[in-house]
């Protein structure tokens, strides 16, 4: 035996989430009662630290028809731009409050979604340099065989949007556009809009991250 | 005293995965991008991901047999799936969240969108979850599904099947994808396992009997492994902050 059959593993190949996706990630949407603790769309806890917001949207298709089988995940840091994570190594204490992460499943009508989350703070980008406020989202269905991931950045940062390194990496500036949610105020809550189009017209941006 | 000190994860091989657009699955014609994926040098967003702790999930999570057992048994062939979960580079990963679901003997599924003839199973719910343990080992226990009818083409049928999710170390590694069984024949007629080019590739979704750990008068066994991508050392710049 020796070194230079060294062989790397591949990674373990993906498939479609199917249609069926809740029953093993949601199982309330499916009405399955297994768990004591069941994941959701709520970050909130009751003494978590930042600005309540909600992030709402839909998933439209080639067609313009929006997905009532999608299910969305998010990933965000705490309001001060620091990850409940091991791998962060800001050296920064995350808010104890805080998970960073939520699923969502669409409406099985009208296929609206949405996170009741805070804004998060600025996170370092490589070499020094920093990134505007943003989420990462994937999104998992039925047709889609590899999870697609994206960002959700704020309409309201504006001059940090223009000096986000990702955004700016973006060679066809039109397409920036596609991951900036709207801000509205809906009864005293601050509502952001965010529509992703997997397909056509302003298809959305999607990363190799 | 040297410390590690971890980069990016290596990039993620698109030929070992199915393309988005596979006009063979129908349904992915008008869900797959007609743009490219925009390749991003990866930051702290993409290096992390969440932390889940042991003490939220139940004795039976890991267990569909009895999960959602409410008057007797579920019905049909109780299997032990068992493997390690590691990265691309050989090293275990650790307190991972495998989840788990599939359909029941009869290939229906208790989900309100499934309309197939196949029965209920009144004991059997289809879902589970556990964490990976310190050498990246995971062990459950459930009814094989039976294989089900779909339309795709209009006789189109999946091979058995157990859908799985991984949330690991890095947000960069969340995978979705199914495990199929040794020597169910329906595996090289699927156009869903089609989608992904590669033969070997195909093979590393198929779980294996594992005659050994079969239990007397019991359960049969099936052994699954799952690689995640991996992360490189950072040795000179370390450029990730």
């Amino acid at each position: 035996m020796n070194n230079w059959n060294f062989q790397e593993l591949h990674e373990t190949p993906s498939q479609t989430g199917g249609p069926y996706v809740h029953i093993g990630l949601l199982p309330k949407q499916a009405n399955i009662e297994v768990f004591d603790n069941n994941f959701n769309n709520n970050l909130l806890q009751e003494h978590t630290q930042g600005e309540r917001i909600r992030l709402e949207g839909q998933v439209f298709d080639g067609l313009g028809l929006p997905l009532r089988d999608v299910l969305i995940e998010i990933w965000q840091a705490d309001a001060n731009g620091v990850y409940p994570s091991d791998a962060d190594i800001q050296g920064r204490t995350a808010d104890p409050h805080f998970q960073g992460w939520g699923r969502a499943g669409a409406d099985f009508e009208t296929g609206f979604w949405h996170f009741d989350t805070i804004k998060p703070g600025s996170v370092p980008g490589r070499k020094g340099t920093q990134q505007a406020p943003h989420i990462a989202m994937v999104i998992f269905a039925r047709g889609i065989n590899i999870g697609l991931n994206t960002r959700v950045y704020f309409e309201d940062e504006a001059e940090a949007n223009a000096n986000d390194p990702i955004l700016k990496g973006i060679e066809w500036a039109p397409r920036r556009n596609t991951l900036v949610a709207k801000r509205e105020e809906r009864d005293g809550q601050i509502v952001y809009r965010f529509d992703v189009v997997i397909q056509g017209d302003n298809e959305t941006v999607f990363f190799d991250i | 005293m040297s410390q590690l000190i971890l980069g990016a994860y290596a990039q993620r091989n698109t030929d070992d995965h199915p393309p988005a657009y596979t006009p063979g699955y129908k349904t992915s014609v008008l869900r797959s991008p007609k743009n490219a994926l925009i390749s991003i040098a990866e930051t702290l967003t993409e290096v992390t991901a969440p932390h889940f702790s042991a003490d939220q999930f139940g004795p039976k999570d890991n267990d569909l047999i009895l999960n959602y057992a409410k008057d007797g048994l579920p019905v049909g062939e109780r299997i032990i799936v068992h493997g390690y979960v590691r990265d691309q580079f050989g090293r275990p990963v650790k307190n991972a969240l495998l989840e788990v679901w599939q359909a029941n003997a009869s290939g229906r599924y208790r989900h309100p969108n499934d309309q197939f003839i196949g029965a209920m199973d009144p004991n059997f719910g289809g879902c589970g979850r556990m964490l990976t343990d310190a050498n990246g080992y995971f062990v459950f226990r459930t009814i094989k599904p039976g294989p089900y009818p779909w339309r795709n083409r209009i006789n189109e049928w999946r091979p058995a099947h157990i859908h799985f999710s991984l949330i690991a170390d890095g947000w960069a590694q969340r995978l979705i994808s199914q495990l199929y069984f040794e020597g169910d024949t329906l595996i090289d007629s699927c156009p869903i396992i089609k989608t992904i080019p590669s033969e070997e590739q195909r093979r590393a979704l198929i779980a294996l009997e594992d005659k050994s750990n079969f239990i007397e008068a019991d359960s049969r066994c099936y052994r699954f492994d799952i690689t995640l991508r991996g992360r490189r050392a950072t040795y000179f710049e370390n450029d990730l902050t």
